[in-house]
């Protein structure tokens, strides 16, 4: 046994508590995941001992809060494999905010009329909107990577696709299907076809091992808040010689080089990124975050969480037979740990609302991806998302959940 | 603590397994307007016939949704087949007053506490009979599943003002 969730568990403060006088089983982890004592403490910390702003003040702890925020960027970057950690590593405040940085800056000085953005069918509004916003100023084509049944990514046409595309908007896995993406064979294409690949890492990072020059992508983001650290902090990584060329998206203190009466010079990066006062105690507890998980290792995470969706997709279609759908790949190893469920003739609310009785926390809804529920044929979906905290004992509660929901609304 | 009886209640369940008036009017000479819950995707479609005197002659639902927003359009077409704009606009109201959670019930820890609903809104309709609707009552204890039982009363509104403006 190389991973020991009861262990794990005890780091959790939350998962503690009961609800409706029973154990908190926590499932909706793709959403939001719980945290560890570790990034609790690492932020109060902070604000107790170092709490300045950064990179102006020469007095000693604004020091310390700059180093404390530079050292996080070094230890997110080395955790995603980034080949330069100062430079290419942008704080922002979410995922969705380090989309649309690229949309707003990459995609506004590159794209227009005669271009084509390629999105694929599993992707979360964070990234479709922005293409859509900015299609509406630029005209360019949108176009879309269809799914097979199983919710895989259908490559079958991508070479005529990826004719005349600058972009492929790409997640690397499904926060509805937990579908796991070929991301360096479509990057591979296309680059061959001279388009850049922003990645949605959002599921992925938190679950695997993450190496973002093997995987080749141009962009890739990724929220804090799903990755044991806290709101409000998200990254986007970037390779240097396309953010160096890229105008500033937000502008104002801490972005400039120079401020002129007749203009401004913008600064380096990151800098040229991070306008405003950053999340600072928000970085510290990202870094805390990533030491916790390092320490369990993200290979024994991934295979944790493949063993524990074996386990649930086994007991959940063994307990409700024919009337159970899991969306997505039918294999394990292909997907991760998001079971995305829908039970026949029951709305995934009225489901989730009795599970709720059972204090086990489901996600009833579209999940942000609307172009996907469409195409898997329905309008929502009941999802159970899996991480590091969660062991069989809460798979059992799951199943013994959804029986009790299917069987309330049997008639 | 709200339990699931308070949510479901048998009338509830009836409606959401026979719901009343389900399918579409042909449009024109009926008016016909779509709703969404943006939480859960749901969708509902309301086709309306209302004739001169403006009174709603017929009424079809058509959509997908989970058993509140379902039997809430349900339990709605019964209620307002055969009345005039008007009393459909007054029975809105109190439906809606109906739905509204009083603020102070909402506490500032966030904890689910007892949402009362807000007494003082529902009273100024307190003529207006709600029938089978009252079984949704129990709606206003789970404030994320309000917009399930509001949803096809707003897209009827929407229907409403859409007929009226065409006439
Ligand atoms: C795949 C995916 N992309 C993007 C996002 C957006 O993340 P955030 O809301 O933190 O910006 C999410 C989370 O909801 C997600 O699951």
């Amino acid at each position: 046994m190389t991973f020991d969730a009861q262990k794990v568990r005890a780091d959790f403060p939350i998962l503690e508590r009961e609800v409706k006088g029973r154990r908190l089983v926590f499932l909706d982890s793709a959403a939001s995941s719980q945290k560890p004592t570790s990034v609790l403490e690492a932020m109060s910390t902070y604000y107790e001992t170092i709490n300045a702003n950064v990179h102006r003040g020469v007095y000693e702890i604004a020091e310390a809060a700059t180093n404390a925020m530079e050292g996080a960027r070094i230890r997110v970057g080395r955790f995603i494999g980034a080949p330069r950690p100062a430079t290419e590593v942008i704080f922002t405040k979410n995922a969705t905010e380090s989309l649309n940085l690229v949309a707003r800056s990459w995609g506004a000085a590159n794209l227009g009329p005669g271009d084509a953005v390629l999105i694929t069918q599993l992707e979360h509004h964070a990234n479709i909107v922005p293409w859509f916003q900015l299609q509406a100023e630029k005209g360019f084509e949108i176009r879309w990577i269809p799914l097979t049944a199983d919710a895989q990514l259908d490559l079958t046409d991508l070479p005529r696709l990826l004719d005349g595309v600058k972009v492929v908007a790409l997640t690397a896995m499904s926060n509805v299907t937990g579908t796991l993406t070929p991301v360096r064979e479509i990057t591979a294409a296309a680059h061959d076809a001279g388009a850049i690949v922003v990645l949605d890492a959002c599921q992925y990072v938190p679950h695997l091992p993450t190496d973002v020059a093997n995987l080749g992508v141009d962009f890739a983001a990724f929220s804090g808040h799903k990755m044991l650290g806290p709101t409000g902090i998200g990254v986007l990584w970037g390779r240097e010689e396309l953010l160096d060329a890229m105008p500033p998206f937000l502008g104002g203190g801490g972005m400039i080089l120079d401020v002129r009466l007749d203009g401004f010079t913008p600064a380096e990066l990151p800098a040229k990124f991070e306008a405003g006062t950053p999340p600072i105690a928000e970085t510290i507890g990202l870094h805390a975050a990533i030491d916790y998980l390092e320490g369990l290792g993200m290979e024994a995470v991934r295979e944790h969480e493949v063993t524990l969706t074996a386990h649930a997709m086994r007991t959940l279609t063994e307990r409700l037979g024919d009337k159970l759908t899991i969306h997505g790949p039918a294999e394990p190893a292909a997907r991760g740990g998001v079971l995305s469920m829908a039970v026949d003739g029951i709305h995934p609310h009225d489901l989730s609302q009795v599970m709720d009785e059972h204090a086990v926390c489901v996600r009833p809804g579209h999940h942000c991806a609307k172009p996907l529920m469409k195409v898997l044929g329905v309008g929502a979906t009941a999802r159970a998302s899996f991480y590091v905290y969660n062991d069989t004992d809460d798979v059992d509660a799951l199943a013994e959940a959804l029986a009790d929901a299917a069987s309330f609304f049997s008639f | 603590m709200p339990g699931l009886e308070d949510l479901y209640r048998e009338i509830i369940l009836d409606h959401y397994r026979n719901p009343r008036n389900r399918g579409e009017l042909e449009v024109p000479p009926a008016h016909r307007a779509e709703g969404f819950n943006p939480l859960c995707g749901d969708e509902i479609v309301v086709f309306l016939d209302l004739d001169d005197a403006g009174t709603v002659t017929d009424i079809r639902i058509g959509g997908t949704g989970c058993s509140i927003s379902q039997s809430s359009a349900s339990m709605m077409s019964a209620a307002v087949k055969g009345k005039t704009v008007a009393e459909v606009e007054d029975l809105t109201k109190a439906f809606k007053a109906m739905m509204s959670v009083h603020e102070s019930s909402l506490d500032a820890e966030g904890e689910s506490g007892e949402e009362i609903p807000d007494e003082a809104a529902l009273a100024a309709f307190e003529e207006v009979k709600l029938g089978d609707l009252e079984a949704l009552r129990g709606v206003v204890k789970f404030p994320v599943r309000i917009k399930c039982a509001t949803l096809a009363w707003n897209t009827l509104a929407q229907g409403i003002s859409e007929a009226q403006e065409s006439a």
